[in-house]
């Protein structure tokens, strides 16, 4: 009897251990993970962690000491240049593995692998985007690069020196907590991440949705809704830049009257357009210390673990500090003992379809200029999580892959195809850029240095110790003739070809201006005597009310520029607040309504975080916008692009009578004022009901939100309380923001200041994973102390950690 | 008693030992291991594999946690048990040790005792 008792307990306890093992029953294996040896308790970094510590590694060609300040920024102290990009790779993945090796995941098109069949759309949207073979192709010619190579392999062997001495209790709690286990890095993963910028930074474009406009709304208007110019810009490089003498794009003779047929397709998610960012230099007339100072704070996506991670990489040749990508080696932005650096986003499309005719259906020829051209077909395997694998078989044209076509429908349909051209794909040495920025000394080696960028394309600010200031549009543009791409292109006719890049004598470049200062804020780069194409839709307002305020200063100083930096001024409702208050007929408003139409009209145009006049004026001008168009769209296609807000206001600051006031469905004509005044009636019970849900403040109405990288909620910071938004310069909306502010003052001794929203662990269960939040909320800056050689001990250091060679 | 005590700290003993070198269910071993070979009443043997691994595991989660300052318990728990509550996530913790440890301890005690009958 006793031996059946026995049998039946040891079979209960290896059932639990099996239960408590596995998902099988349970939503988590917990026994695993609650393992204080193994499990999730391994990951509670106690608050008074140590980090002083002593390591030997294989690969290393000699020391290494790395002080890590009170915040754990490390200062990196290399004998060897080599050595220090293997030790930023060994720090980036001991703090950051599991972010590094997701995005890049995200970036192969894998993530079905990890969570399964629901990521199949994004895998293939991702694969067919040719975001690996552009990866492939970028690889190549960075391996080709002797310096490149050598960067990339030390900092993939310091990867993967973190990665060999893991074990299960050493995991990041993501890994613990989905139930995977990283990879070995390598030098096509970096190759991936930088191809994920390019995926973030380089995708403006509206093809399918400009098509279907011009589609439906045929061409006068459709050009009074998509005008090619802003009335009010301020070009980053104002006044005559050149002519095309060295490369003249000719338009296909029959391009204008092509009508196109309305594309009946799915919405499909596409970054967010409102990605953008400032940057700034003053010369040595417009500041008070008589240096050059340098402001940047590029606007993306508020995520944590946060995109940037601080660090000082100082080698026998340089010591430059600022902010790094997890996932890559070099400082990205930042400044070193001679010049500062920093970048907005180009924004220009560099991204075009083109319709495939292929001559069957195997696709294995397709029609070019009266013959047909073999395809390539690329094998893209899946691999999904508990199913089998899928295989996608793309074809490459001489454009590029065919993202879209009948078997993958987010925008294919039919018999149709759309081939993608994009620069992404084109091999580049981008890192090549960051390489010698780090190194460089003057504005030569930083004009030398940004040469090398081609995708995506950023506007590099510049300024350097001795006083000069600069700035670049720089990238590989094609060279477009008019309209070039903002529609589908026929894919069998070679005139509809790029024609060609934008020679680099002809980037629109700024060196020491007279102004005395130079800026961008993602405004369109040149004005209308540019010889190229530029594209339309730039935003349009930080620009100018950056330059506005650049032009005010007498002497700025470094406070002067924090304060500008985190300024809610709201250029936009300067603008066109005016027109709303003096068109709505208030005596038509209810009361109640009226109190709250009182509360903007007293307004003082700043978006700060307690400010209840911006909810009112942002409810209230999205219910306008959407009174004006909302007639004209109601049965348009579902995908369609939407004229910008500055394009509504800039048409009626020239003229009230604007043609799409008029709503379509009613008999009569409405005029200005009953359009405004119904507006605001509508907008009444958003607003009503944001005042009653204690939401009416702006921080409240627009909560902003640090998202987890997996969206997940305790990992996230929710419901910050920040001012800003969009046309501002803290340009802070729910999801986006500036993810870096750095200002940096080159005088006599350099000083720099800088903070983004994260903090330096990538590990939830660490006090140094979100500490900098608060700070960033609050508009306030760590001080960035660049140290010129690990023997000098300056007072922020608190631990030091030595590598050695074994 | 004073057995039933060291078969308790050598269980836990035994437990923090192998979870150095072996997954977390080899505690499910060491009380398995530590109950055969001290020979007491099937009861007190559970007994003594529960509080040994209640103790082992609560003991050291709340220490691990309370020198974070329950930062990272406050997060999991939410995520695991939709309730910011770290003691319980620590109870939970201990419950689920303690119980494997339980059952592991009695199997051991009847098998020897099925094993010395015959």
């Amino acid at each position: 009897m006793r031996i059946i008792f026995s049998i039946i307990t040891a079979a209960i306890t290896i059932v639990l251990c099996y239960i408590l093992n596995t998902k099988a029953l349970l939503p988590a294996p917990l026994g695993k993970l609650l393992s204080p040896q193994h499990g999730i308790w391994q990951n509670a970094e106690p608050l008074d962690a140590d980090f002083n510590q002593q390591i030997t590694l294989k690969g290393l060609q000699g020391n290494v000491d790395v002080h890590f300040n009170e915040r754990l920024v490390p200062h990196i102290f290399a004998e060897h240049e080599n050595d220090a990009y293997y030790v930023q790779g060994f720090l980036h993945a001991k703090f950051r593995l599991w972010q590094m090796e997701f995005q890049t995941i995200a970036a192969a098109g894998r993530i079905s692998e990890i969570v399964g069949e629901k990521a199949l759309t994004h895998d293939r949207e991702f694969r067919r985007l040719g975001m690996v073979y552009a990866a492939e192709r970028t690889l190549e010619v960075m391996e080709q690069d002797p310096d490149i190579k050598a960067q990339c392999d030390a900092y993939t062997a310091g990867v993967n020196a973190w990665i060999d001495q893991l074990t299960e209790s050493t995991l990041p709690v993501e890994y613990k907590l989905i139930g995977y286990y990283p990879e070995k890095w390598s030098n096509l993963k970096t190759a991936l991440f930088l191809k994920y910028m390019s995926y973030d930074l380089a995708a403006r474009e509206n093809d399918f949705e400009l098509t279907n406009a011009l589609a439906y709304f045929g061409r006068d208007n459709y050009r009074l809704l998509f005008p090619l110019q802003q009335d009010s810009l301020d070009p980053i490089v104002p006044g005559f830049i050149g002519t095309d003498s060295a490369l003249q794009v000719i338009a296909p003779v029959s391009y204008d009257t092509i009508q196109p047929v309305e594309t009946n397709m799915e919405v499909f998610e596409k970054p967010v357009p409102e990605i953008g960012s400032n940057n700034w230099a003053i010369g040595p007339t417009k500041s008070a210390n008589g240096a050059a100072i340098l402001c940047n704070d590029p606007h993306l996506g508020l995520n944590l673990p946060s995109l940037w991670y601080e660090i000082q990489i100082t080698t026998p040749t340089f010591n430059s500090y600022g902010v790094s990508f997890p996932g890559s080696p070099a400082v990205i932005i930042g400044f070193n003992d001679s010049i500062a650096w920093g970048v907005t986003n180009g924004g220009r499309d560099v991204r075009d379809y083109y319709e495939i005719q292929f001559k069957d259906e195997s696709r294995s020829e397709y029609l070019f200029n009266g013959n047909y051209l073999t395809t390539t077909f690329r094998y893209e395997r899946i691999r999904i999580k508990d199913k089998p694998d899928y295989i996608d078989t793309v074809a490459y044209t001489i454009h590029g892959p065919v993202m879209y076509e009948s078997n993958h429908q987010p925008r294919g349909f039919g018999e149709k195809a759309w081939a993608v051209r994009w620069t992404a794909h084109d091999p580049g040495k981008e890192l090549k850029t960051f390489n010698l920025l780090n190194r460089a000394n003057n504005y030569e080696d930083y004009v030398a240095a940004t040469k090398f960028m081609q995708t995506p394309g950023q506007n590099f600010v510049f300024a350097s110790r001795s006083g000069d200031i600069a700035i670049r549009t720089q990238g590989n543009w094609p060279a477009k003739w008019k309209e070039q791409g903002d529609f589908l292109m026929p894919g069998w006719d070679s005139s509809f070809l790029w024609q060609g890049f934008i020679p680099d004598e002809l980037t629109p470049s700024q060196y020491n201006p007279e102004r005395g200062f130079v800026s961008s804020g993602n405004q369109k780069p040149a004005d209308s005597t540019y010889p190229y194409y530029l594209g339309m839709d730039y935003p349009l307002t930080r620009g100018l009310i950056i330059n506005k305020m650049l032009h005010n200063f007498q002497k700025a100083s470094i406070d002067d520029m924090k304060k500008m930096q985190i300024n809610n001024y709201n250029i936009f409702a300067e603008m066109a607040l005016p027109l709303l208050l003096k068109y709505t007929q208030q005596h038509e408003l209810t009361e109640e309504m009226q109190q709250y139409f009182n509360i903007l009209k007293e307004w003082d145009l700043v978006n700060d975080p307690t400010s209840k006049g911006s909810t009112i004026f942002e409810i209230f001008w999205d219910s306008f916008a959407a009174m004006v168009f909302d007639d004209e769209f109601k049965n348009a296609p579902k995908v369609i692009a939407r004229p910008l807000s500055t394009t509504l206001l800039e048409a009626l600051i020239k003229d009230s009578s604007y043609k799409f006031v008029d709503n379509i469905e009613t008999r009569n004509p409405e005029t200005l004022e009953e359009i405004t005044t119904e507006a605001f009636r509508k907008a009444y019970p958003k607003i009503s009901e944001a005042d009653a849900g204690g939401r009416l403040t702006w921080s409240k109405y627009k909560d902003t939100r640090v998202l987890h990288l997996a969206r997940l909620e305790p990992f996230s910071r929710l419901h910050l309380p920040i001012g800003g938004g969009k046309h501002i310069i803290n340009a802070t909306t729910t999801t986006h923001g500036p993810s870096w502010r750095m200002i940096v003052s080159m005088g006599e001794t350099i000083e720099a200041f800088g903070i983004y929203p994260g903090g330096q662990s990538g590990n939830p269960g660490s006090r140094f994973y979100d500490d900098f939040i608060d700070d960033w909320v609050k508009g306030e800056y760590h001080s960035l102390r660049i140290i010129n050689n690990k023997s000098e001990r300056d007072p922020s250091i608190k631990w030091i950690m030595q590598f050695k060679p074994e | 008693m004073l057995k039933w005590i060291v078969t308790v700290l050598l269980i836990a003993l035994l437990s923090f030992a192998l979870c150095l070198y072996l997954p977390w269910w080899s505690i499910a071993i060491a009380a398995f291991m530590v109950s055969l070979l001290i020979p007491m009443r099937p009861v007190f043997s559970f007994l003594s594999g529960f509080v040994a691994l209640f103790m082992l595991w609560g003991g050291y989660a709340s220490w691990m946690s309370s020198e974070n300052n329950h930062l990272l318990a406050g997060k999991i728990s939410v995520l695991v048990l939709n309730n910011d509550n770290p003691f319980l996530l620590i109870l939970i913790t201990a419950f689920i040790g303690a119980i494997v440890g339980g059952f592991a301890a009695l199997s051991g005690s009847l098998l020897r005792y099925s094993a010395l009958k015959k």
